[in-house]
């Protein structure tokens, strides 16, 4: 009846798996009785559960991505804790059967469940707002997106109670994460939960791809889109081409373990080497589906915090887009050692330091706009200069890695984890972490503390050298990656600094979360009235903080780069005077909840080889897609009437919060 | 809290500095044989290459930043300042040349340090068939009839010519001090070549995670004079094991900090039959490895 699940499966044999569980257990009941308390359900069932509005996709996405920053979080430290005491014949207090699982859930929640969601939830806030459009193509898609990605995150998180995770590492390498060497349901965790969330990130690429193409305001053309739109549009051009790569290769890796199919097991012809190019095909196109919005965010906080333009646009346009074209041919540098002959390995480590060229162009403009700027220290300025001198380093050590000679000594080190934590989160994440703080007020309209703010941000960057800066020593100490113990009493010290400097970035990560507390408990004096609090350039900043939920009461009309920059350095701003049209919005829906729901059942159930459930699951969604294709209610109209209530109101707020500056003046 | 960072990041530099100069063993950075040696070059040139570019970066970020500064007016302000032919020529121009530079030197020693290509010596070589097992490396001396687990030496100044397959996950073969790795992979076989220069006893490992027992898979890699080869595989000859088709399954069993073992005979063909096992009937099936 339930397959292989049995009460065994619960780990009540292991204390502190178990305390994770209980205390995970804990926070759920908490909010969901917190909830309760305060009949809060019809509330957010209404407004957020059953929303397709973009921008509060947006929010659950970040949300979501911080909740998960702490989870992969408390596993980088147990990690670090672990390698920092277990040494010369002492085992430590994590077994490999607990370690092994820890350091493949750290990898795939942080890449996957960490810096996607966080990702995506930064697009969806900025990118309709900043091209000009009320939302972005497909709302309810983008419902059933987040909803995905939702279930995946409670699937990883639901290994922890039953059953286990993978214990292979974060890219699941065959022979090893095949049925002989890993029967347990650890790696079908992995391969459902990457598949579930997979296909909403597969869907997000192709919504935002036609968002950007066919939603533009007028005027708007290519030459004009702000810089993150364009990072936008070249991440999600990678996800639509490499996402695919990643179902196949893990529904090859399905058949193997389900059906016993052989495409990459030693025996009857499996080639396990063709799992490794193709799980890099996809791998490497992602830090750049990764890493390219990153980049976005800093052009976009760097012009506005130096109080100039952005320098090199063009530049920076065309370095983005051969990026997301070079990114595609250079995967094999993630396996230099695998053996291929020299002008293959040759081939792939030159095609590799290309990169590093219309990369270093970028660093270069950046440093270009602060150059004769006025450059305001704000956090997410602070996250911008602190990303190009630590991005610098890990740009520096990846270019080293592409050389095959000295990759050789270097692949799977401490170096190599040095590297690209380097990059992550020196690039990705400090990116992720500026775009945090900038669109923050423009998303909730009040603004972030800022002291907070930096003490977070310094905290976070000395934590970070002082945590990875020895791991570069240790790879060059000839420490490789995934240990669970070790015998050199040389490599000690350094590990334990490295655990010291985890302990800083965790002060970071609390000031962060005391930063969120302290903005929402003193919202009212950091209210941004204005909508425009750190005189932006983009259009996005031209309209009310948090927007109304139709965004634009009138489609704006773009004339130059930088359209909101623009129109008031030329006295373009005018408060609209004709009357306003209705306006066609979507209707909320909870169908994308319920298939991500039965998507997750079905994953579960084939997880735990419980057919029936599996096929009742396929069967629901099947069903409700066809009881949603069948709803012909899905939209309606705001009337104009309300629109000019909505946009007079917002008149108002901004007369007023004039007048209280002049009087204060 | 403004502009600290100049000095928390001298200071961490100056204290890695400090650190690595007192003495701290470098593996890498002190190789033992050529083909190490080799490698340590490299990584120092492609290092300095590259840090013609990383230095200024890092430090017109730092110094644009505090000069720029919004509270410092002094500083000139040019808010539509957003092209210039020469800056853009430059910032293309630069690292264009130093990746082309760096470009040749890559084609150049990623032919000159192919693990497969064998090195030149008027040394026969030593050859070593390497077979990864959960969780511990089995070697045999094809030439000398010997097998060994987790140990091996070698004399020093001769090159050795490693046969490499796995008859369990795939593995990393490597040695830090002598230099390259390379990847251990059921069925197929790939080579490495190395050479010590100078006598010792080198920490050999597992460079890719495969599993429970990953941590202790180390062996011990002896580069001794010719006469301390020749009594070592005395040694290994007067063990009075035998390694054949019935005592393999035993040895290949997975087992964890598994001690150093002797085989003083071995099966003629053993490690041909692990690799042909999984090839089923596809005997001539073309892995796309390069023959030795």
């Amino acid at each position: 009846m339930l397959g292989k699940l049995t009460w065994a499966d619960i780990p009540f044999d292991n204390p502190i798996e178990m305390g994770a569980v209980v205390f995970m257990g804990l926070m759920v009941a908490a909010v969901l009785g917190l909830v309760t308390w305060y009949r809060q359900w019809p509330y957010l069932w209404r407004e957020w559960i059953t929303s397709v509005d973009h921008k509060k996709i947006g929010m659950m996405y970040i949300l979501l991505a911080l909740v998960m920053l702490l989870r992969g979080f408390s596993d980088a430290i147990m990690m670090r804790a672990q390698q920092a005491i277990a040494h010369d014949g002492a085992p430590g207090y994590l077994p490999p059967h607990h370690y092994d699982q820890i350091f493949t859930a750290h990898g795939v929640i942080m890449i996957f469940f960490m810096a996607m969601p966080f990702m995506i939830g930064l697009m969806n806030i900025a990118v309709p707002l900043q091209i000009g459009a009320r939302d972005v193509a497909f709302p309810f898609l983008n419902s059933i997106s987040f909803w995905l990605t939702a279930v995946s995150v409670g699937l990883v998180n639901l290994s922890l109670a039953i059953g286990e995770f993978a214990q292979t590492g974060w890219l699941a390498y065959p022979p090893l994460s095949e049925l002989q060497y890993s029967p347990g349901v650890g790696v079908d965790y992995y391969i459902w939960s990457l598949q579930i969330s997979g296909i909403g990130t597969l869907l997000t690429g192709i919504n935002f791809f036609v968002t950007i193409l066919k939603m533009r305001a007028p005027g708007m053309n290519y030459m004009k889109m702000p810089v993150f739109v364009w990072t936008a549009l070249c991440t999600n051009v990678l996800i639509m081409a490499a996402f695919p790569i990643l179902t196949v290769t893990l529904a090859l890796l399905t058949l193997d373990r389900y059906l016993g199919m052989h495409f990459f097991t030693n025996d009857a012809g499996g080639n396990q080497m063709m799992y490794v190019n193709l799980i890099w095909a996809w791998g490497h196109p992602e830090v750049y589906i990764l890493i390219l919005p990153a980049f976005g965010i800093f052009s976009e906080v760097v012009a506005t915090y130096s109080k100039k333009h952005l320098f090199g646009y063009t530049a920076m346009v065309y370095a983005t887009v051969s990026i997301t074209v070079l990114s595609f041919v250079v995967w094999l540098h993630h396996f230099f050692t695998m053996g291929s002959g020299a002008n293959v390995n040759a081939f792939f480590g030159i095609t590799t330091m290309i990169i590093a060229i219309p990369t270093g162009v970028k660093v270069f403009n950046w440093l270009f706009t602060m150059f004769r700027g006025r450059v305001e220290m704000h956090p997410a300025m602070l996250w911008t200069i602190g990303f190009m001198v630590t991005f610098t380093i890990g740009g520096m050590t990846g270019v080293l890695l592409a050389v095959p000679g000295a990759d050789f000594v270097l692949h799977n080190s401490l170096f190599l984890i040095a590297h690209f934590h380097n990059v992550i989160i020196g690039g990705v994440l400090f990116g992720y972490l500026a775009g945090f703080n900038y669109w923050f007020p423009k998303a909730m309209g009040f603004k972030l503390h800022e002291g907070l703010g930096k003490a977070a941000f310094w905290f976070w960057l000395v934590g970070f050298y002082v945590a990875f800066m020895p791991l570069y020593v240790l790879g060059f100490m000839g420490m490789t990656r995934r240990m669970n113990h070790y015998d050199n009493p040389a490599w000690t010290p350094w590990l334990q600094v490295a655990a010291f400097g985890a302990c800083l970035i965790m002060i970071g990560i609390i000031l962060q979360v005391t930063q969120l507390v302290v903005s929402i408990r003193q919202r009212e004096a950091l209210r941004d009235v204005t909508g425009d609090p750190w005189g932006g350039r983009t259009l996005e900043w031209s309209m009310s903080s948090p927007p109304p939920f139709y965004n634009f009461a009138v489609t704006p009309h773009v004339h130059a780069l930088d359209e909101f920059c623009d129109a008031k350095e030329r006295g373009r701003i005018a408060r609209y005077e004709g009357t306003y049209e209705d306006i066609h919005m979507p209707r909320n829906t909870p169908a994308g909840l319920f298939i991500a729901i039965f998507a997750a059942i079905m994953g579960f159930a084939l997880i735990w080889h419980i057919w029936w459930m599996a096929a009742a699951g396929l069967l629901a969604m099947v069903a409700t897609f066809i009881w949603r294709t069948c709803d012909d209610d899905i939209d309606y109209y705001v009337k104009g009437s309300e629109v000019a209530r909505i946009e007079a109101e917002h008149e108002r707020q901004v007369d007023l919060a004039a007048q209280l500056a002049a009087v204060r003046v | 809290m403004r502009n600290r960072k100049p000095g928390w990041l001298s200071g961490a530099v100056a204290l890695g500095t400090v650190m690595l100069l007192g003495g701290c063993q470098l593996d890498v950075l002190d190789p033992m044989g050529n083909i190490g040696q080799q490698e340590k070059s490299l990584i120092v040139l492609a290092t300095w290459l590259m840090l013609i570019v990383v230095v200024p970066v890092i430090t017109l970020t730092l110094v644009f930043a505090w000069r720029y500064r919004s509270t410092n007016a002094n500083a000139t302000y040019m808010p539509n300042w957003a092209h210039s032919r020469p800056v853009e020529v430059t910032v293309w121009a630069v690292p264009v040349a130093i990746i082309a530079v760096l470009a040749v030197i890559t084609w150049q020693t990623t032919h000159s340090l192919d693990p497969y290509r064998p090195l030149v010596s008027n040394r026969k070589p030593v050859v070593i068939d390497v077979v990864a097992l959960d969780w511990k490396w089995m070697f045999i001396y094809p030439d000398q009839g010997i097998a060994t687990v987790n140990e091996i030496a070698f004399p020093v100044g001769t090159p050795v010519e490693f046969h490499i397959t796995s008859d369990s996950v795939m593995n990393s073969f490597f040695i830090p001090r002598l230099g390259s790795q390379i990847f251990a992979m059921a069925g197929m076989e790939t080579g490495l070549h190395l050479i010590a220069d100078h006598p010792g006893t080198y920490f050999g490992q597992s460079a890719n995670f495969s599993g429970a027992g990953f941590s202790d898979m180390h062996f011990n890699a002896i580069a001794t004079t010719d006469a301390g080869f020749g009594a070592w595989v005395e040694k290994v000859r007067h063990s009075g094991r035998v390694l054949n088709d019935a005592a393999y399954p035993s040895v290949a069993a997975p087992s964890e900090k598994v001690p150093p073992i002797y085989f003083a005979q071995v099966q003629h063909g053993l490690f041909d039959q692990i690799i042909a096992k999984y090839r089923g009937k596809a005997l001539n099936f073309n892995s796309g490895m390069k023959a030795e």
